[in-house]
């Protein structure tokens, strides 16, 4: 065994204890049922009413989470791309600060601030603005999504964006490019690679979260990752729960493929 | 103005004009008072050391850079605050820049199909743009995988392909080794002919910008020092920045006795120039190449040959006279330490004015 080999040693036993057992134990419970026995009811069962809404309510909220959070951060990282201050990198600090707090806290915190009689109810009430009732309702898990997760599509995107040539830009403006142009033909398809890594960080995490849901929807959201974290901790079917956690991974593979494909220089290497 | 024919005007008319341009960056001036005159069909090179306000004057007139002062003319059309994207120039970057998602062809559509060009039209025009820059078939090539020379040359046809009436360079050769840069400034000036459009050059290589321009600018420090024809720049520099920044020269402290009559480290030379005035101090500017070297007592001033270096075709020497270290070539190599004499024949004696000091300007001002 040579010494790459060696240092490579804790490496292989990483991806053994932590990504293969892991995987192998949870295809063997969602592929059997409680008796052992092998069965694909598990894995069928996400065509059941109540399964298939919560995947479709899922897919369709972390789609607009990362919709949302893209039409925040690009603009916002062009802004600080050509922004003159001296401080780009401070600015870019204050805006994925919130990433560094506990992210249970950051969801609470919007629980309380959207509340019936939270705060800023009780401000709207004070100028004599009608109450928002948004607090467990979908809107309120989509904000949440888009307030914790916009840091990680806010960081990729700016790095890539930073990264584009300045003079490359300048060509294109000589070349008769206006604005639109430049965007359309440089600026994005040259920021692709950080668009597809900010999107698939925002993406696979809004689909599969269940704590957001929970404390933003108060019950009333039930989205695919709720159900599956019910079926372990409350109806103890870690058979059904595991069926459903490989029908997911098997969405998220199916989404990630999808969005490889919009990237025409195949940098984005997510699978 | 009316009785002028419309064409007589068009002909005095120079088809660029910068004006009194000046800028800076914090409190530092890169430009001064800028002026400067582009005639249509010109090859005019901004020829300066690095820092001197080149690239500045290319982005003012490529519309990157607002100047603090002053106006650009085209055409007489004031377009000193026109978008880069509306002037009828086009710019060949320093670093090629090259759109890296884009494969050769579609760099250099790109021009075209922002003006809305039909499909055969571009087909066209690519095709016969790779041709003139020397890279046919490159068409679907990556950009990654063209080497710097040839990233230049498709930097240069993405440009031409447009038409502009006016091409920047900046710097197109910098990074190029010197026998590809050699062979590319035939392309450029063979490339000038066939298009018959004006280009602006930019330079600090001075063999470069005489070999290749109609008209070379000396900048310094964000000044015109000299501006004419290679010649001219190379025979008659203006002044001792020029002379010493255009080829190998010496400078040397004179006294102008009398009209054509220079007295240079004791030493009284010929030369043709006249209207110093008598008992003058001057700068006499001598090319290396010019000093004719011989046998002691046979020419002007004696000396002794302090070092020699062959540098192709010919011999560099050091010769140490009159209290003066001359620079001098010459095909025949005397070796270190040969008592030799020089001369040097009148024509090739180059008298300057002193560069006169803040001091002195304030005392003649006085006066
Ligand atoms: N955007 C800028 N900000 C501050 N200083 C600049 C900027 N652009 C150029 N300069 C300064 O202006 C001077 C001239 O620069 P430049 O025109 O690029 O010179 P050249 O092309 O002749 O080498 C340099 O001292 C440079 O540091
Ligand atoms: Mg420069």
């Amino acid at each position: 065994m040579n010494k790459k080999q060696l240092f490579s040693g804790p490496f292989l036993a990483f991806i053994l204890c932590g990504t293969l057992v892991p995987l192998g134990v949870i295809a063997f419970y969602g592929l059997t049922d409680r008796s052992g026995a092998f069965t694909v009811d598990n894995i069928l069962s996400i065509a059941t009413p109540e399964h298939a809404e919560a995947l479709l309510l899922s897919l369709g909220l972390a789609l607009i989470s990362t919709v949302i959070c893209l039409l925040l951060a690009f603009p916002l990282g062009l802004i600080l791309k050509d922004s003159k201050l001296g401080q780009k990198g401070f600015m870019v600090f204050i805006f994925i600060l919130p990433m560094w707090m506990n992210f249970l806290l950051r969801t609470m915190a919007w629980q309380v601030l959207l509340e019936k009689n939270g705060v800023i109810n009780n401000v709207l009430g004070a100028i004599g603005l009608p109450a928002l009732e948004i607090i467990n309702t979908p809107a309120a898990v989509v904000l949440g999504m888009v307030y914790d997760y916009l840091p990680f599509m806010i960081l990729p995107i700016y790095n890539a964006l930073i990264k584009i040539d300045k003079n490359v830009i300048e060509a294109a403006y000589d070349l008769g490019a206006n604005y639109r142009q430049v965007l359309s033909k440089v600026i994005i398809p040259l920021s692709l690679p950080g668009i597809v890594s900010g999107v698939t960080m925002v993406f696979v995490p809004s689909l599969t979260t269940f704590a957001v849901s929970n404390i933003l929807g108060g019950g009333k959201v039930n989205l695919i990752g709720n159900i599956i974290e019910q079926e372990f901790t409350t109806s103890f079917n870690w058979n059904l729960g595991a069926g459903l956690s490989l029908v997911m991974m098997i969405f998220i593979i199916i989404s990630m493929a999808l969005i490889e494909k919009f990237d025409r220089n195949g940098e984005g290497n997510l699978i | 103005m009316g009785k002028y024919p419309a064409e007589f005007l068009k002909i005095k008319m120079p088809l660029i004009e910068l004006i009194d341009i000046s800028k800076s960056y914090d409190g530092e001036t890169v430009l001064d008072e800028f002026n400067l005159k582009i005639k249509e069909n010109e090859f005019i090179t901004l020829l300066g050391p690095s820092g001197c306000g080149k690239t500045t004057t290319l982005r003012i007139l490529g519309g990157f850079v607002t100047p603090d002062t002053g106006k650009v003319i085209y055409q007489g059309k004031d377009i000193t605050n026109l978008a880069p994207n509306k002037r009828p120039l086009n710019t060949v970057f320093q670093k090629y820049a090259l759109f890296p998602n884009m494969n050769i062809a579609e760099n250099i559509a790109f021009g075209l199909k922002i003006s809305g060009k039909s499909k055969e039209y571009i087909d066209d025009k690519i095709k016969y743009a790779l041709k003139l820059v020397n890279l046919n078939g490159y068409e679907k090539r990556s950009v990654d995988s063209l080497s710097g020379g040839q990233q230049q040359r498709i930097a240069i046809a993405r440009a031409i392909v447009n038409e502009p009436k006016v091409l920047l360079l900046d710097e197109p050769l910098g990074a190029l080794d010197l026998k590809l840069r050699q062979e590319m400034q035939y392309e450029l000036i063979r490339l000038k002919k066939e298009l018959g459009i004006t280009f602006l050059y930019v330079t600090h290589d001075q063999e470069e910008a005489l070999t290749m321009s109609d008209k070379v600018v000396v900048m310094n420090q964000g000044y015109i020092q000299q501006m004419g024809t290679p010649e001219q720049i190379y025979n008659e520099p203006e002044n001792a920045f020029v002379a010493d920044f255009i080829g190998d020269s010496n400078i040397i402290d004179g006294v102008m006795m009398e009209d054509r009559v220079v007295k240079i480290c004791n030493h009284i030379f010929p030369c043709i120039d006249e209207g110093f005035g008598r008992n003058k101090p001057v700068d006499v500017v001598i090319r290396p190449e010019d000093i004719i070297i011989g046998k002691p007592g046979e020419g002007t001033i004696d000396g002794v040959v302090t070092s020699n270096v062959f540098i192709g075709v010919h011999y560099e020497m050091c010769i140490q006279a009159g209290g003066f270290e001359w620079l001098a070539q010459n095909t025949t190599s005397y070796p270190v330490g040969t008592h030799v004499s020089m001369r040097v024949v009148p024509d090739n004696i180059q008298i300057m004015n002193k560069p006169q000091s803040e001091d002195e300007e304030a005392m003649a001002l006085d006066e």
